[in-house]
């Protein structure tokens, strides 16, 4: 396939050689990746393929074995984030990095309340008015849905669905130029997973923000990836836009995967 | 100077289950200007719906090219980036399928709104011509908020058309959209289809009812069966 010719702004995102093993496992092995502004990827694949291992390096929550990460955003671009200390990635993460996990138990705190698990974000950003703080944390509240008169309690109390928006909200507070979402579906009932859904595709209109999604749910993928990557035993089977995976797979695993669909 | 030029275009499903190769259609040419209707003919299975899926690569092409003339400059679409095709969707290379494809919870403007706004367009304008296109295909206004998912095949074709043609386009692709419509909503698509030729909308389409674009077509292929 030829390089974009029309795409003159470059990726937001790149990613070459990554590896990871776990022991003898090779969990990732030689993955590139770039996702554009406004772009969403969707990766699939079977149970460890090591999709969720590719949102944990990216989301700088365990190094790679091999591999360099870019991200294009003013002061870090030069940077092979994989090689910042401590802090920096820290700073990175909270500026630039939103992340909804599949257990809300990974990323919230269950007995702060939902309009706290929001502010602690600002908080780590500098933020440090009350009331500027109670502000933008209700706004983020409100972009992902959330009754605000809820605001007030704590996650331990609300269903699944309402704990995936505080997720969401928390995510977006600093609007983030990357969005990684690890089945953020998953697990939820279907009228909640379109809310969710339809908050996501809402909030992408609104900004240009790059998405990763990972989910082994073909219908949320061709609802919100622009293109995806197909995943099996750490590598990349296929890659290709969404309905042209789904609809016209090449490789003889997404093949089997897309026709095992119901 | 030609809007598309297809050249010796083929497709080839390999199907690895069955471990065989399934032709559609081969050696495909032609040339399309801006504002001409060209008419993909043949019988059924002959490949006229993969050919359009092609060009819009939903299908990857098995050979050939299929330069396109973008506001941006050349590009072989058979052979362009994902990324590149992704955006000449959002902007220049329109599709109407042969279904509607609903989500929950949004409602049948709002799915016309959609390529509005991704365009830019203020919601209020959006909103404006949405429920134009909606009343001009004959979707009753009171059925505008509702869920299309509900709806019955032909509404939803309708909500299907009015989407796909809405937003400013320089090339569609039209798979039999006028195959679950009624009479009205025919004409109606007959209409859109002159008003998008006069403002130089390069059309390739494919038609169940032939007689719905007579007179309006510039250029017909005729794929055969080998």
């Amino acid at each position: 396939m030829d390089q974009p010719i029309l795409t003159t702004t470059p990726p937001l995102l790149t990613a070459r050689g990554l590896h990871k093993t776990y022991g003898p496992i090779s969990a990732v092995n030689g993955v590139d990746l770039e996702v554009y502004p406004g772009e969403t990827i969707g990766i699939v694949g079977e149970s460890g393929s090591g999709k969720s291992t590719i949102l944990r390096l990216l989301n700088l929550e365990e190094p790679p074995d091999a591999g360099d990460y870019a991200l294009a955003i003013p002061a870090w671009a030069e940077r092979n984030l994989f090689e910042l200390n401590r802090y920096e990635r820290r700073m990175l993460r909270v500026h630039h990095i939103g992340i909804v996990y599949q257990n809300p138990h990974m990323g919230l705190r269950m007995r702060a309340t939902s309009g706290g698990n929001v502010a602690e974000r600002l908080i780590m950003a500098g933020e440090r008015s009350y009331a500027t703080l109670r502000a933008s944390a209700r706004a983020s509240l409100a972009v992902s849905e959330f009754p605000l008169d809820r605001v007030d309690d704590i996650p331990a109390r609300l269903s699944g669905g309402m704990q995936q928006r505080v997720q969401l909200a928390k995510a977006i507070a600093l609007r983030p130029a990357l969005l990684l979402l690890d089945e953020p579906t998953t697990g939820l009932d279907v009228s909640v997973q379109a809310l969710v859904i339809d908050t996501l595709l809402r909030l992408r209109r609104e900004q240009p923000i790059a998405t990763i999604i990972v989910s082994h749910d073909l219908g949320v993928i061709r609802t919100l990836a622009d293109r995806v990557l197909v995943m099996r035993h750490g590598v990349v089977v296929e890659r290709g836009l969404t309905d042209q995976i789904l609809e016209d797979p090449q490789h003889p695993y997404t093949q089997q995967l897309v026709h095992a669909k119901l | 100077m030609p809007l598309l030029t297809v050249q010796n275009f083929n497709k080839t499903f390999a199907i690895h289950a069955l471990e065989r190769e399934v032709g559609a259609f081969a050696d495909v040419n032609f040339t399309l200007h801006p504002g001409e209707l060209l008419l993909v003919r043949g019988p059924n299975g002959v490949g006229k719906s993969t050919l359009l899926r092609c060009l819009y690569r939903t299908y990857l092409p098995s050979g050939g090219q299929a330069y396109y003339q973008s506001a941006a400059g050349m590009i072989d679409l058979a052979n362009a980036a994902d990324v590149d095709i992704t955006q000449l969707r959002r902007s220049e290379i329109g599709n109407v399928s042969q279904f509607l494809r609903p989500r929950p919870r949004v409602s049948a403007r709002e799915l016309v709104m959609e390529p509005l706004l991704q365009a830019g367009v203020s919601s209020e304008t959006a909103c404006e011509q949405a429920e134009e296109w909606l009343g001009a295909f004959g979707v009753k206004a009171a059925i505008w908020s509702a869920y299309p998912t509900t709806f019955s095949g032909g509404e939803q074709q309708k909500v299907n058309l009015a989407r796909a043609l809405i937003a400013p386009r320089r090339l569609v692709l039209l798979d039999e959209p006028s195959a679950s419509l009624d009479a009205g909503a025919r004409a109606a698509l007959r209409d859109r289809i002159i008003t998008l030729k006069a403002r130089g909308v390069a059309m390739i389409a494919v038609f169940h009812h032939a007689e719905d674009i007579a007179g309006l077509v510039d250029n017909v292929i005729e794929l055969a069966l080998p």
